[in-house]
């Protein structure tokens, strides 16, 4: 029993470091959102689980299950609800064009300015 | 003012989750005395609900639900209750607090002053949970 918690604890553990990665490392809002609303529920689902199968059949175990069903269920709405509202208020997801776009300004930086605003007016930006 | 979140899904989780959310604050208010927790955290927890609800279904709403003014009454009668209570055992000679010195019948200073403690509990958390919400709702409304 003790071996398998601590295999759902290495496993949640595992799930959390890479949403945390994720949130550090993903370019723009929404694919943070994605990040911190997916792998970090299972992270800790998985985590307090574990826990709770550590414990054995207990009233700590029993307060442990209801703090798991309430963040699997108030995590993601959370995550839904910023994600929504972020939409509403005009944030743009990050497309490929955003990456083109740079990269052509890093190249041009030294060109002159009409240059990269011809470029915008061309619909380059997206 | 807040307006209403149209999400089906934000709506439905918050109305499930309420009371849920309710219902610990209180199991946190009435064992603040012997386990971690306690008026001010229960308090806390309590108004967190109300401002979920005012969150979610908007301003217009939820003022039916919980207005201000009675949001003002609970915690502005909290503190004034809590005030009495603290001061009652000096009106029988004891200390601020000390309520082995009530005299009521059928329990000794100890059980006195447990009970004490946990009723004081329930009026900060009555206090903290009321003062919260006004907070919430004048930093929220838009009157300026």
């Amino acid at each position: 029993m003790h071996i398998l918690a601590a295999i759902m604890i290495i496993i949640g553990l595992a799930f959390l470091a890479v949403s945390s990665i994720g949130l550090l490392r993903l370019p723009d809002f929404f694919s943070r959102t994605h990040a911190a609303g997916k792998s970090e529920t299972l992270g800790a689902i998985l985590v307090l689980g574990g826990l709770a199968i550590y414990n054995g059949f207990e009233l700590s175990s029993f307060k442990l299950a209801f703090i798991l069903i309430f963040m699997s269920v108030a995590n993601p709405v959370a995550i839904h609800a910023v994600a929504r509202a972020a939409h509403h208020s005009g944030i743009d997801p990050w497309t490929l064009q955003h990456k083109v776009k740079h990269y052509d300004e890093s190249i041009h930086d030294d060109e002159a300015e009409e240059d990269v605003e011809n470029k915008e007016q061309a619909g380059c930006g997206g | 003012m807040i307006e209403r979140y149209n999400s089906i899904i934000v709506d439905i989780t918050c109305r499930v989750m309420i009371p849920f959310i309710q219902v610990f604050a209180i199991y946190v208010i009435l064992h603040g005395h012997y386990s971690p927790g306690g008026g001010f955290q229960g308090g806390v927890l309590l108004a967190a609900s109300i401002i979920l609800l005012r969150l979610s279904m908007g301003h217009e709403e939820s003022y039916r639900k919980l207005p201000q003014r009675s949001a003002s009454v609970v915690g502005t009668g909290g503190m004034f209750l809590f005030v009495v209570f603290a001061l009652a055992p000096v009106a029988f000679g004891g200390h601020f607090m000390d309520h082995g010195y009530l005299p009521i019948p059928g329990l000794d200073a100890v059980e006195l002053r447990y009970y004490g403690i946990l009723i004081a509990e329930i009026w900060i958390g009555l206090a903290v949970f009321g003062l919260l919400v006004v907070i919430f709702d004048r930093l929220s409304e838009r009157r300026w």
